[in-house]
């Protein structure tokens, strides 16, 4: 807690040399993701910025995503937060709640800009707090080999399909599952991205009102059928403690046929294993279900401080960000999808796998309801908890949803 | 010292009976209602009993093994090179940092992992056993990693102290007819008392505090039965944002550190 209240940047220092008006801003933008886009390709696009807005200068205050969260989470308590903050959706509800953040309705407003050229906005009481720049979407990604040698022509499109696909892989040998599902509690984004998509995916909803409500057909009837899955043996062994990277890796290895993960991860893949025959399609949907689906997605998103003395020129960083050509240009360098509905990155061009996730994602929503919900990473884990003492066979399911609707209610 | 030690020390005591210092801007006293809440909380206990078994078993075990291991590179009974040899594998789990050994563990223990080929090939087991991932095993299996980590640290301080006892002593006894097992009780043990009491101490202290093992391991998983007292405080902050009833949480820890220090420090003074 002493570094937490240590590191945290200021945005009023940052800005001593500078008044409104006609003399130069320096504006501070907090954020992780220069460090995993390619080295100089950030900044590049900050000079782009300040090229076309003299007097303006981004400094840019960068760290990996956990340094990022702890010096936001410092800003926002200390009233010293950067003018402009990378954000990740679990985050937004707390600060906007502490008043941190800057009501963008009112700043897109105040500038005349069209919110229709917005793929999504997250928004508290009816008021935006955070904008979504690029998006790494989550679909299915499948072992074309392993489909083939256990009889299955091609890629399951519902559950019945997906069953029994995953049980004809896993009956391949010992060492292969059909479906790879990670429960670990450090970073329990599992129950985000592979359990809850399964409710997404046919349209359904684990909130009502904005409120829990985990009792409900959609999240019952996914949960049932996860529970089928791992009464049936075909979840790789492991599951309780595994995390994203040992998901990543088990199909890499060749070793699982099936696995809901991020985009993102396909150049990762490629290079870990070459000779991988692997392909992707949209997540498995309930028997008969014909309407759009909901795909599992991550967000780099941006927010303005409140405390800020340059909101302004805060939205115009905002506004060149979410530009055609620079929202195009950011989601080329992070192989994601961009957060302007009429951006198109130069890989979805060039790469046939790309091409297939970009018409995934173009006919379907991005779905992702734990973004902006209150600690939305605690709640993963009181999900979690209960979803592991269910899958070992202590609890039912109805049992299980009921005690996390609980749990989730006290946190709400 | 002021600086680095009494005042993180007071602000977490100050924070810990705020209503939630850091997220609220305006914290209000409220007494011990963040202790009540933290020893209502049953996951608490389970904590403490973890922690219990994660340093109870963790320091015999370093203790057991690191002098077996001291006494065999103590030995004269082994050549030279061998001895050599011996010290360079028995001192390895120690030079790896914390990070590598869970990243190395949890490779080996995986459910498709050589520990498991090994003891299927063995025929020792049927199938693979999910080492970290069970309930059954998994605090057994991070207990196992932290005295496969630990053990190096004993073994060379109480080389060190077997190297320092006089072998009048031995020849002494070897005259009134003790045997080694008799020679290691009476002579060998009592001179290395003051050490073992010391390092026991130390490695209650350190073990009881071991926060990045587990977290990189098991994270406190599957459900709660590696939960320790340091992963449970480092959720209650940096998860649920509640960095109040964290800190009263961390000053429950610290009372029981201070407790464990004290009698350190007065076994130290005693020898003094």
């Amino acid at each position: 807690m002493m570094l937490v209240a240590g590191c945290s940047g200021s945005a009023d220092d940052a800005t001593t040399d500078t008044t409104s008006g006609d003399e130069d801003v320096t504006l501070e933008f907090a954020q992780w993701w220069e460090p995993e886009l390619p080295d100089g390709s950030l900044r590049g696009l900050m000079d782009e910025f300040e090229a076309a807005n003299p007097g303006i200068t981004v400094e840019l205050l960068s760290g990996p995503y956990a340094s990022t969260k702890e010096q936001v989470v410092a800003g926002s308590a200390a009233g010293t937060m950067s003018d402009v903050v990378g954000l990740d959706g679990a985050w937004v509800s707390d600060f906007a709640k502490q008043g941190s953040l800057a009501d963008l309705s009112t700043l897109m407003s105040d500038a005349g800009y069209d919110e229709s050229q917005l793929a999504s906005q997250i928004q508290i009481d009816g008021s935006t707090y955070m904008i979504p720049v690029v998006n790494f979407v989550y679909p299915m990604f499948t072992n074309s080999d392993l489909l083939t040698q256990a009889g299955v022509a091609a890629p399951p499109t519902n559950r019945t399909e997906f069953a029994a696909a995953a049980e004809a892989i896993s009956a391949l040998d010992e060492t292969t599952a059909g479906w790879v599902l990670p429960l670990s509690l450090e970073a329990p984004n599992g129950i985000q991205n592979d359990v809850m998509s399964w409710v997404w995916s046919s349209g359904g909803s684990m909130l009502k009102d904005g409120q829990p409500d985990l009792t409900n057909d959609d999240v019952t009837s996914a949960v049932e059928y996860i529970k089928g899955l791992w009464d049936a043996g075909v979840v790789a062994p492991g599951a309780l403690t595994m995390k994203e990277q040992d998901k990543v890796e088990e199909f890499t290895n060749g070793r699982v046929g099936m696995m809901i993960d991020s985009l993102a991860h396909i150049n990762l893949i490629r290079e870990n294993n070459p000779d991988l025959n692997f392909g992707i399609s949209a997540l498995p949907a309930e028997d008969g279900f014909e309407g759009e689906r909901g795909i599992p997605y991550a967000s780099w998103g941006i927010g303005v401080a409140e405390n800020s003395e340059h909101q302004a020129e805060a939205w115009k960083l905002v506004d060149f960000l979410m530009s055609e050509k620079t929202n195009a240009e950011l989601s080329s360098v992070a192989f994601a999808f961009p957060g302007n509905t009429t951006a198109v990155p130069d890989f979805v061009e060039e790469d046939e796998l790309f091409k297939t996730a970009f018409d995934i994602y173009q006919s379907g929503f991005p779905a992702n309801e734990f973004t902006g919900l209150p600690v939305a990473e605690q709640l993963m884990r009181l999900f979690d908890e209960q979803f592991q003492l269910m899958l070992e066979g202590d609890q039912s399911v109805d049992e299980m949803l009921a005690k996390t609707q609980e749990a989730w209610l006290a946190e709400f | 010292m002021f600086i680095l030690t009494l005042i993180p020390i007071v602000m977490v005591i100050s924070y810990s009976v705020m209503d939630n210092v850091i997220v609220n801007k305006s914290p209000e006293f409220v007494g011990f209602d963040n202790y009540i809440e933290v020893l209502t909380d049953r996951v608490f206990y389970t904590a403490v009993g973890n922690t219990l078994f994660f340093t109870g078993v963790s320091v015999v075990a370093h203790l057991v093994l690191g002098l077996s291991f001291a006494m065999l590179l103590n030995t004269r009974l082994l050549g030279t090179m061998t001895k050599a040899l011996f010290r360079v594998v028995y001192i390895l789990p120690w030079l790896f940092t914390v990070a590598i050994i869970a990243v190395l563990w949890r490779l080996m223990l995986s459910p498709n992992g050589i520990v498991n080929y090994l003891l299927i090939s063995g025929g020792l087991i049927d199938t693979g056993v999910e080492w970290l991932s069970s309930r059954d095993t998994a605090l057994p299996a991070v207990t196992f990693i932290n005295i496969w980590a630990g053990y190096p640290f004993y073994m060379i301080s109480l080389l060190a102290g077997l190297q320092g006892i006089p072998r009048d002593l031995y020849e002494a006894a070897t005259v009134d007819g003790a045997n080694s097992f008799k020679q290691f009780l009476n002579v060998t043990l009592p001179q290395l008392k003051p050490i073992i009491i010391a390092m026991a101490m130390l490695d209650v202290i350190w073990t009881t505090q071991q926060f990045a093992l587990i977290w990189m391991t098991t994270g406190g998983g599957p459900i709660n039965v590696t939960e320790m007292l340091s992963t449970y405080t480092y959720k209650l902050a940096f998860s649920r944002y509640e960095f109040s009833v964290a800190s009263a949480s961390a000053v429950i820890i610290l009372l029981f550190s201070m407790v464990l220090s004290f009698f350190y420090v007065r076994h130290q003074k005693s020898r003094d």
